[in-house]
């Protein structure tokens, strides 16, 4: 062949190369396109929420101003709506009619007399949270819980103008609940951070004290090595072995209250303090001998070489996988099914001590529920959960841009 | 392995610079090992103070790794074992009484890469000194470090930017940072392992100028690849082969009359 040809043919393997390479780009890219675009679209009808602002009269026989919490509130609303249309006579219809209204749908008037009690016996003017089938179908989705005629009624009250829409702040203030349009993250949220807190505090201390001794202290025998293989081999252990490891130590040798964000905590601390030993170790690696020479050289010993250059010029990489470690346990969901997390939790935990769910569990639980409602916040929290965990990537290229240092 | 081990000479026997000068540094008979691999055969020198000594010699004949036993930087090698005595001032470096920090401050070291710490260049020689505590307090510190720059030359050049990390100068005035850093912390000696390998010749010749002034009041160890270096700067010369002192001598007797061949060979370039 001659010289040409090769050239020729060596040109074409090249493009013929960059072609593939892009190729393989663009699929990825079409296939995280179509994720994202799916879940986002899913999760949009969460965000919003339409209520029904209706004129309650606080009747003083229904609700006692002496004992305004035992008031009946709900009978209030149905009341109040009941009075939109006058000729809903029949039981079955008025039945129907409330049936548009959510269980939740006279908290904000409870909430209002009970701030001013000075109300009962006036008319109040409150919204008024509808079901999550109602809700749906305002939003334009076709919905099996409402019947034709609630329907009807729905277009009447919107045709009225005392239907409003806004934003769902209740997705972001409430905890669980077995109604969707009730149903909030904060529980699971604060479950989520309270849990990364104990975590933090117990995986990186312990991962940066076991890595400064392995990689600078520690004698190289046959001790040190069977112990860097197995700390290798854990990085690789699935995830639900540490939530077993978890129930048999931590629940039932040493009683720590089941389904916490404290067991939690430690069950994932386990499982990122591998990752955390093994960057540590990597990043205490990277800097230079020489630096290290240098400080012994003018007589620091051993200790102060490592703790005056080594271990801060280590620091970016050692936060860097820190962080990315933590990000792993943030979206862990296995081992805390084991460890009692994946209970029905309805009260937002208020310490390390209090059952909690996290967000992905709450994504798992979510995805198991047959409303149409919790299919849409099952989504929605999935966005938040990603939010969260590119919050933590970026401050882990933040800091290591930060620190990083060269030499 | 001893019978292989051929006999140092002294060209003339023994040199003139340990008679006039005191001895500093006495080794007798260094055995370094690297594993199984025997780097340093039975070596012993005297090496005089307030002079420059210079260790010359092909690749991996061990002039490095002798430097290294004189602080013990070799301990913090793994695998590395040394056997036999080595003085400075009388006292055996590797009695259990010593300690090796306290020896690393009285002998200073100075690298072939320099190695400036990746802080400002005031920290850079600050370090030393205050994990020391030789400096009463913050004025006294700065005056450690300005005097220590003026020794070192670089002063005049940094005074405006003591600031500034140390990582940002040229490689001569990196290299004379980090020789202001040894000095700073008050050594006897000054151990320098090529320490122009890496400079241009006019940072190579301010260093040779340098280690000229220091050596009024430094015992100075030079190793270099330089034959012509080790003829500028140094007042006794030892060629290193093969883990063995072939040869010592004072460097003006030893570069135009050496008495063994290879010593020969090696300065004229023959070989190495």
């Amino acid at each position: 062949m001659s010289n040409d040809a090769l050239v020729k043919k060596r040109y074409a393997a090249e493009r013929r190369f960059k072609a593939y390479g892009m190729a393989a780009i663009a699929i990825t890219a079409a296939f995280l396109a179509f994720l994202v675009t799916d879940i986002v679209v899913k999760a949009l009808p969460t965000f919003f929420v339409h209520q029904a602002v209706l004129t309650v009269s606080v009747d003083p026989a229904l609700v006692d101003a002496a004992n305004p919490v035992a008031g009946d509130y709900l009978g209030l609303t149905k009341k109040a709506l009941a009075e939109q249309f006058p000729d809903v006579t029949s039981r079955g219809d008025r039945k129907a009619l409330n049936g548009i209204l959510s269980a939740g749908a006279a908290d904000q008037l409870q909430q209002r007399v009970l701030a001013e009690p000075s109300l009962i016996g006036k008319d109040v003017t409150v919204p008024v949270a509808l079901n999550s089938g109602a809700d749906l179908y305002l939003k334009g989705h076709a919905s099996e819980q409402v019947s034709d005629k609630q329907r009807e009624w729905l277009d009447a009250l919107l045709a009225k103008g005392v239907i409003t829409k806004g934003f769902a702040w209740n997705f972001f203030l409430n905890g669980d609940s077995r109604e969707p349009e009730l149903a909030g993250i904060k529980g699971a949220l604060i479950g989520s951070v309270l849990t990364i807190i104990v975590t933090l505090a117990l995986a990186l201390p312990l991962g940066v004290a076991a890595a400064l001794y392995l990689e600078e202290f520690a004698p190289k025998n046959w001790i040190t090595d069977i112990i860097e293989i197995n700390i290798n081999n854990l990085a690789a252990v699935p995830s639900i072995i540490f939530g077993l490891l978890g129930l048999a130590v931590f629940l039932n040798m040493f009683g720590v209250p089941r389904s916490t964000a404290l067991v939690g905590g430690l069950v994932l601390a386990l499982l990122v303090l591998p990752t955390i030993i093994i960057a540590a170790r990597a990043a205490l690696k990277s800097v230079p001998p020489s630096i290290k020479e240098a400080a012994l050289g003018v007589g620091a010993s051993h200790q102060q070489a490592v703790f005056h250059h080594v271990l801060p010029l280590a620091i970016p990489g050692i936060l860097t996988g820190t962080i990315l470690g933590v990000a792993r346990a943030l979206g862990e969901t296995a081992p805390l099914l084991m460890i009692g997390m994946i209970a029905f939790i309805v009260d937002v935990p208020a310490g390390f001590t209090d059952a909690a769910t996290v967000l992905p569990v709450q994504v798992y639980l979510w995805s198991d529920l047959p409303e149409a409602a919790f299919r849409s916040r099952t989504a929605a929290t999935i966005i938040l959960l990603l939010i969260v965990l590119f919050a933590f990537n970026a401050l882990a290229i933040y800091l290591r841009k930060r620190f990083e240092r060269r030499w | 392995m001893n019978d292989m081990t051929p006999k140092t000479v002294f060209t003339p026997a023994p040199p003139r610079i340990v008679k006039e000068r005191p001895a500093k540094i006495a080794a007798e008979d260094v055995n370094v090992y690297y594993g199984e691999k025997h780097a340093i055969r039975h070596l012993s020198i005297t090496i005089p103070d307030k002079a420059v000594s210079a260790f010359i010699g092909p690749s991996g004949c061990g002039k490095s790794t002798f430097l290294r036993c004189i602080n013990r930087m070799n301990d913090t090698i793994a695998g590395c074992r040394v056997t036999g005595h080595i003085a400075v001032d009388g006292h055996d470096i590797h009695d259990k009484a010593l300690d090796v920090v306290q020896l690393r401050a009285r002998v200073g070291m100075v690298f072939q890469k320099p190695n400036p710490f990746p802080k400002s260049i005031f920290e850079n020689v600050a370090y030393g000194p205050r994990i020391h505590g030789l400096a009463k307090d913050k004025t006294d510190l700065e005056r450690i470090v300005v005097e220590s720059l003026k020794k070192a030359g670089l002063f005049e050049e940094v005074k405006d930017r003591m600031l500034q990390p140390g990582t940002g100068l040229s490689g001569g005035q990196q290299q004379r940072l980090c020789i202001a850093r040894a000095i700073a912390v008050n050594p006897e000696i000054i151990l320098m392992d090529e320490p122009c390998s890496a400079l241009d010749p006019i940072a190579t010749a301010r260093i040779e100028e340098l280690i000229h002034e220091l050596k009024q009041n430094y015992c100075i160890v030079i190793v270099t690849h330089s034959m012509q270096q080790a003829a500028r700067v140094s007042d006794m010369t030892a060629f290193f082969h093969l883990g063995n002192l072939i040869e010592v001598g004072d460097t003006d007797v030893m570069f135009t009359s050496p008495q063994v061949k290879k010593t020969q060979d090696y300065i004229t370039g023959r070989f190495g």
